[in-house]
Protein backbone atom coordinates (compact mmCIF):
# COMPACT_ATOMS: atom_id res chain seq x y z
CA UNK A 1 0.00 0.00 0.00
CA UNK A 2 0.90 3.74 -0.75
CA UNK A 3 1.69 6.20 1.93
CA UNK A 4 2.55 10.07 1.63
CA UNK A 5 5.94 11.28 3.91
CA UNK A 6 6.49 14.35 4.55
CA UNK A 7 10.26 15.93 5.81
CA UNK A 8 11.13 18.89 7.51
CA UNK A 9 14.05 21.12 8.54
CA UNK A 10 17.30 18.79 8.74
CA UNK A 11 15.63 15.82 7.77
CA UNK A 12 14.11 17.21 4.70
CA UNK A 13 17.71 18.05 3.81
CA UNK A 14 19.28 14.55 4.88
CA UNK A 15 16.29 13.12 2.18
CA UNK A 16 16.84 16.21 -0.69
CA UNK A 17 13.07 16.11 -0.99
CA UNK A 18 10.07 17.43 0.80
CA UNK A 19 8.03 14.63 0.15
CA UNK A 20 8.09 11.15 -0.98
CA UNK A 21 5.61 8.17 -2.18
CA UNK A 22 6.32 4.85 -0.19
CA UNK A 23 4.98 1.44 -0.95
CA UNK A 24 5.04 -0.64 2.40
CA UNK A 25 3.25 -4.05 3.56
CA UNK A 26 -0.25 -3.51 4.91
CA UNK A 27 -0.07 -3.18 8.68
CA UNK A 28 3.17 -1.74 9.33
CA UNK A 29 3.60 0.63 13.02
CA UNK A 30 4.64 4.16 13.17
CA UNK A 31 7.98 2.58 14.89
CA UNK A 32 8.96 -0.04 12.35
CA UNK A 33 8.57 2.75 9.49
CA UNK A 34 11.08 5.15 11.05
CA UNK A 35 13.52 2.16 11.40
CA UNK A 36 13.11 1.75 7.74
CA UNK A 37 13.87 5.48 6.94
CA UNK A 38 17.12 5.91 9.49
CA UNK A 39 17.89 2.70 7.74
CA UNK A 40 17.65 3.95 3.93
CA UNK A 41 19.31 7.26 5.40
CA UNK A 42 21.86 6.69 8.02
CA UNK A 43 21.86 10.53 8.19
CA UNK A 44 18.95 10.49 10.74
CA UNK A 45 20.55 8.04 12.99
CA UNK A 46 21.78 10.65 15.09
CA UNK A 47 18.34 11.93 15.31
CA UNK A 48 16.32 9.17 15.61
CA UNK A 49 15.53 9.15 19.42
CA UNK A 50 13.59 12.83 19.35
CA UNK A 51 12.42 11.76 15.74
CA UNK A 52 8.56 12.69 16.84
CA UNK A 53 6.06 11.12 14.07
CA UNK A 54 2.59 12.29 13.13
CA UNK A 55 0.25 10.60 10.73
CA UNK A 56 -2.59 12.89 9.34
CA UNK A 57 -1.33 15.97 10.87
CA UNK A 58 -0.95 14.55 14.13
CA UNK A 59 1.48 13.41 16.55
CA UNK A 60 1.08 9.20 16.69
CA UNK A 61 3.41 6.92 18.88
CA UNK A 62 5.22 4.10 17.30
CA UNK A 63 2.55 1.46 17.77
CA UNK A 64 0.06 3.13 15.55
CA UNK A 65 -0.63 1.14 12.64
CA UNK A 66 -0.47 2.94 9.43
CA UNK A 67 -3.52 2.99 6.83
CA UNK A 68 -3.12 3.33 3.02
CA UNK A 69 -2.49 6.87 1.74
CA UNK A 70 -1.76 8.25 5.52
CA UNK A 71 -0.02 11.31 5.45
CA UNK A 72 3.00 10.70 8.01
CA UNK A 73 5.40 13.66 8.55
CA UNK A 74 9.15 12.79 10.15
CA UNK A 75 9.19 15.95 12.67
CA UNK A 76 12.68 16.95 14.28
CA UNK A 77 12.42 18.73 17.89
CA UNK A 78 10.73 21.39 17.23
CA UNK A 79 12.27 25.02 18.24
CA UNK A 80 11.63 25.25 21.36
CA UNK A 81 14.46 27.81 23.44
CA UNK A 82 15.94 25.66 25.92
CA UNK A 83 15.86 29.06 27.01
CA UNK A 84 13.09 30.84 28.78
CA UNK B 1 -7.28 33.85 14.48
CA UNK B 2 -4.51 30.60 14.47
CA UNK B 3 -1.80 31.17 11.49
CA UNK B 4 1.12 30.51 9.93
CA UNK B 5 1.63 33.54 7.46
CA UNK B 6 4.80 34.68 4.90
CA UNK B 7 4.21 38.20 5.61
CA UNK B 8 5.48 40.49 8.14
CA UNK B 9 3.18 40.53 11.08
CA UNK B 10 1.71 43.61 12.21
CA UNK B 11 0.99 43.74 16.00
CA UNK B 12 -1.81 46.17 15.91
CA UNK B 13 -3.94 43.82 13.52
CA UNK B 14 -3.47 41.23 16.06
CA UNK B 15 -3.96 43.40 19.03
CA UNK B 16 -7.19 44.26 17.63
CA UNK B 17 -8.37 40.64 17.09
CA UNK B 18 -8.66 40.36 21.03
CA UNK B 19 -9.77 43.74 21.89
CA UNK B 20 -13.31 43.83 23.05
CA UNK B 21 -15.93 45.92 25.21
CA UNK B 22 -15.77 43.16 28.09
CA UNK B 23 -11.94 42.90 28.07
CA UNK B 24 -10.23 45.14 30.28
CA UNK B 25 -6.63 43.59 30.04
CA UNK B 26 -4.80 42.86 26.51
CA UNK B 27 -1.36 41.10 26.51
CA UNK B 28 0.73 40.13 23.66
CA UNK B 29 3.82 38.70 23.31
CA UNK B 30 6.24 38.81 20.40
CA UNK B 31 9.41 36.88 19.46
CA UNK B 32 12.30 38.42 18.05
CA UNK B 33 14.81 37.74 16.19
CA UNK B 34 18.10 38.45 17.84
CA UNK B 35 21.70 38.90 16.50
CA UNK B 36 23.27 36.21 18.59
CA UNK B 37 23.35 32.89 20.16
CA UNK B 38 25.50 31.99 23.22
CA UNK B 39 28.80 33.98 21.61
CA UNK B 40 27.69 33.25 18.53
CA UNK B 41 26.50 36.01 15.78
CA UNK B 42 23.56 35.75 13.77
CA UNK B 43 23.12 37.08 10.58
CA UNK B 44 19.01 36.16 9.70
CA UNK B 45 16.49 33.20 11.14
CA UNK B 46 14.73 30.56 8.34
CA UNK B 47 11.76 29.60 9.76
CA UNK B 48 9.87 26.15 8.41
CA UNK B 49 6.38 25.00 9.76
CA UNK B 50 4.35 22.18 8.53
CA UNK B 51 1.90 24.48 8.43
CA UNK B 52 -1.27 22.65 8.66
CA UNK B 53 -0.51 20.63 11.58
CA UNK B 54 0.82 23.65 12.60
CA UNK B 55 -2.29 25.92 12.49
CA UNK B 56 -4.44 22.49 14.39
CA UNK B 57 -1.57 22.77 17.06
CA UNK B 58 -2.34 26.30 17.52
CA UNK B 59 -5.50 26.54 17.63
CA UNK B 60 -5.77 23.64 19.81
CA UNK B 61 -3.47 25.66 22.24
CA UNK B 62 -6.11 28.31 21.87
CA UNK B 63 -8.88 26.04 23.14
CA UNK B 64 -6.72 24.87 25.88
CA UNK B 65 -6.35 28.41 27.22
CA UNK B 66 -10.02 29.43 26.52
CA UNK B 67 -10.97 26.53 29.08
CA UNK B 68 -8.56 26.76 31.84
CA UNK B 69 -8.62 30.65 32.18
CA UNK B 70 -12.01 31.13 30.94
CA UNK B 71 -10.78 33.62 28.42
CA UNK B 72 -12.45 33.86 25.22
CA UNK B 73 -10.11 35.65 22.87
CA UNK B 74 -7.12 35.11 22.07
CA UNK B 75 -4.72 35.15 18.44
CA UNK B 76 -1.64 32.87 17.42
CA UNK B 77 0.44 34.29 14.22
CA UNK B 78 3.93 32.97 13.24
CA UNK B 79 5.65 33.88 10.54
CA UNK B 80 7.98 31.62 8.39
CA UNK B 81 10.93 32.34 5.60
CA UNK B 82 13.90 34.48 5.76
CA UNK B 83 13.61 36.78 8.45
CA UNK B 84 16.57 39.27 9.62
CA UNK B 85 17.58 40.62 13.08
CA UNK B 86 14.79 42.68 14.71
CA UNK B 87 11.81 41.39 12.54
CA UNK B 88 8.83 39.44 14.66
CA UNK B 89 8.48 35.62 14.21
CA UNK B 90 5.46 35.21 16.09
CA UNK B 91 2.77 37.09 17.83
CA UNK B 92 0.33 36.16 20.98
CA UNK B 93 -2.64 38.27 21.98
CA UNK B 94 -4.74 37.36 24.83
CA UNK B 95 -7.95 39.69 25.71
CA UNK B 96 -9.42 38.82 29.24
CA UNK B 97 -11.52 40.59 31.21
CA UNK B 98 -8.77 41.07 34.15
CA UNK B 99 -4.87 41.14 33.60
CA UNK B 100 -3.53 38.09 35.91
CA UNK B 101 -5.58 35.51 33.74
CA UNK B 102 -3.89 37.11 30.31
CA UNK B 103 -0.63 37.47 31.49
CA UNK B 104 -0.55 33.70 32.88
CA UNK B 105 -2.35 32.77 29.44
CA UNK B 106 -0.09 34.41 27.35
CA UNK B 107 2.60 32.56 29.00
CA UNK B 108 1.29 29.81 28.92
CA UNK B 109 0.42 29.89 24.88
CA UNK B 110 4.42 30.82 24.32
CA UNK B 111 5.54 27.75 26.61
CA UNK B 112 3.32 25.09 24.71
CA UNK B 113 3.84 26.50 21.03
CA UNK B 114 7.33 25.82 21.44
CA UNK B 115 7.36 22.41 22.85
CA UNK B 116 4.47 21.56 20.72
CA UNK B 117 3.86 23.26 17.38
CA UNK B 118 5.78 21.57 14.29
CA UNK B 119 8.03 24.75 13.52
CA UNK B 120 11.50 24.96 12.86
CA UNK B 121 14.07 27.74 13.06
CA UNK B 122 17.24 27.90 11.27
CA UNK B 123 20.20 29.85 12.44
CA UNK B 124 22.69 30.99 9.60
CA UNK B 125 25.60 33.08 10.51
CA UNK B 126 29.16 33.76 9.97
CA UNK B 127 30.08 30.10 11.33
CA UNK B 128 27.48 28.63 8.61
CA UNK B 129 24.21 27.81 9.36
CA UNK B 130 22.64 25.34 11.91
CA UNK B 131 18.72 23.89 12.74
CA UNK B 132 18.04 24.71 16.23
CA UNK B 133 16.65 21.25 18.09
CA UNK B 134 14.60 21.37 21.14
CA UNK B 135 14.50 18.45 23.21
CA UNK B 136 12.03 16.57 21.40
CA UNK B 137 8.70 17.41 20.48
CA UNK B 138 5.37 15.03 20.64
CA UNK B 139 6.25 11.82 21.95
CA UNK B 140 5.45 11.09 25.64
CA UNK B 141 3.10 13.91 25.69
CA UNK B 142 -0.96 13.58 25.97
Amino acid sequence: MKIRALFFASIREITGCKEMEFDISEGTRVGQFRRELVDRYPGMAPLEKVLSVAVNAEYADDEVVLMPDAEVALIPPVSGGGHV
Amino acid sequence: MFEITTDPIDPDALYRQVLRDYNGAVVTFAGVVRDHTGDKRTEYLVYEAYTEMAQKKMAEIGAEVKERWDIENIAILHRVGRLEIGETSVLIAVGSPHRRQAFEACRYAIDRLKERVPIWKKEVGEDGESWIEGPGSGQGEV
